[in-house]
């Protein structure tokens, strides 16, 4: 096979990539750099962006995950894959179980040790979180949050990469929750597949439409594979929970039938 | 004699306290010579020079500015109103169009109306404020002529206790 021959990265869109495959770009501005540096292009016009599964490399894009490679336009909309030479952004969706800190990734945590000012969350990656006891709204050195051990968190990652342990805030930049913080109390966690949160989270997800239709139910999605259910009752509860693990291998069809035999019930 | 003298010169020249007499023919050849050792003794690696490539490629390691992804927190048909309201907050700051219709339908803290009531009663409060004094004695006067001589002024500073 010559999977590892480098090709251009256009041809290979949507299709199966390797770890190791070489993603040629197309005509490189850095091939007669120092005279297109003088012209008068427009500042950082056209920056290409490697997401998540690729790495610059010296000839282009190296690939360091296997799945199926993913383009989409400068502008934002989803391009085909075709023309626009340089711009927008690759990456590579992958399937995969083991979650990676990603600064900026909110996620939910399980609070595993208080330790003086910083709590130890448990967020599904190599190591624990920290989390100070001052990322939260309101939070004061006189007045602390009510946090216990086996509390379950949803927030946001500061640090995190592959020197440091990961940190975590419960406040944005402005200082404000934005529905960060301890998730209430009841509920029902389930961990399921990094790829099923980023379905369930992409804009326009059937799964969740159709799920909204049944009765009142509400969802903390973290981008670690954890997702915390609850609805009125614990029947209710569990019959979410397990439409939302089973669906990764539905076909919407399968799906629609499910939801349709609970609608009925 | 003079040559012995130059050796005695240069000797003495390393001295600590004679380095000021120095000249700067050897001090520039004591540079040297140091210079000589050192390269001497350093050792380096031997590798052409790295060139730095301006590259116009940014790493990404986050599916969140790749894939659009929505707010992790839903809540549906109403269970968790807060969070509904949350929801349609965060989840529109990719789409102006759904910003606008938003704005439209906002509820509105303060009426149109009772701002208008308002502001009624504070037009004249600071509208005094950019009068000169006599106008705003002419002011009171037409106030005091219109509601007679013992008008409101005096009642004002009357302590009014409260009912109940």
């Amino acid at each position: 096979m010559a999977a590892s021959a480098p090709r251009l990265a256009e041809k290979r869109v949507g299709q199966v990539v390797m770890p190791g495959d070489v993603l040629l770009l197309p005509a490189q501005p850095d091939a007669d750099g120092e005279r297109l540096r003088l012209a008068p292009v427009g500042p950082q016009k056209g920056r290409l962006v490697c997401g998540p599964g690729l790495r610059r490399g010296p000839e282009g894009l190296l690939v360091t995950k296997c799945g199926l490679l993913r383009y989409r336009g400068p502008a934002g909309q989803a391009g085909g894959g075709t023309g626009s030479g340089s711009g927008g952004t690759y990456w590579v969706d992958s399937q995969q179980k083991r979650y990676v800190p990603v600064k900026g990734d909110h996620v939910i945590g399980i609070v595993t040790a208080k330790a003086g000012d910083i709590f130890k969350l448990d967020v599904g990656g190599s190591e624990q979180a920290s989390l100070s006891y001052l990322a939260f709204e309101g939070a004061t050195k006189r007045n602390r949050p009510n946090v216990q051990v086996g509390d379950l968190i949803y927030g946001q990652f500061i640090v995190a990469n592959k020197d440091m342990e990961p940190e975590m805030v419960c406040i944005d930049s402005s200082g404000r929750a934005n529905g960060m913080g301890i998730i209430g109390q009841d509920g029902f966690l389930i961990k399921v597949s990094l790829g099923l949160i980023r379905k369930l989270l992409a804009p326009g997800c059937e799964i969740i439409q159709d799920l909204g239709q049944l009765y009142p139910f509400e969802l903390v999605l973290g981008m670690n594979g954890r997702i915390w259910v609850k609805a009125k009752t614990i029947q209710q509860t569990l019959i979410v929970a397990n439409i939302l693990e089973a669906c990764e291998h539905m076909t919407a069809e399968q799906r629609k039938q499910a939801v349709a035999k609970l609608s009925e019930s | 004699m003079a040559k012995s003298l130059k050796t005695i010169h240069q000797f003495t020249g390393v001295m600590q306290f004679m380095q000021r007499g120095l000249d700067s023919e050897t001090k520039k050849q004591l540079e040297e010579e140091e210079k000589k050792i050192i390269s001497k003794e350093h050792w380096f690696l031997d590798l052409p020079e790295l060139k730095e490539k301006e590259t116009f490629i940014i790493e990404e390691r986050s599916f969140l500015p790749c894939e659009d992804l929505l707010y992790g927190r839903m809540s549906f048909k109403g269970f968790n109103p807060e969070v509904e309201k949350l929801m349609i907050q965060m989840n529109s700051r990719y789409k102006t169009e759904e910003i606008e219709e938003e704005d439209n339908a906002m509820e509105a803290d303060v009426s149109d109306e009772e701002m208008a009531r308002r502001y009624e009663t504070l037009v004249g409060t600071i509208g005094k404020k950019f009068l000169k004094k006599r106008e705003r004695r002419a002011l009171q006067n037409t106030d005091e002529a219109e509601n007679g001589p013992h008008g409101p002024s005096k009642a004002k500073k009357m302590f009014l206790k409260p009912q109940d």
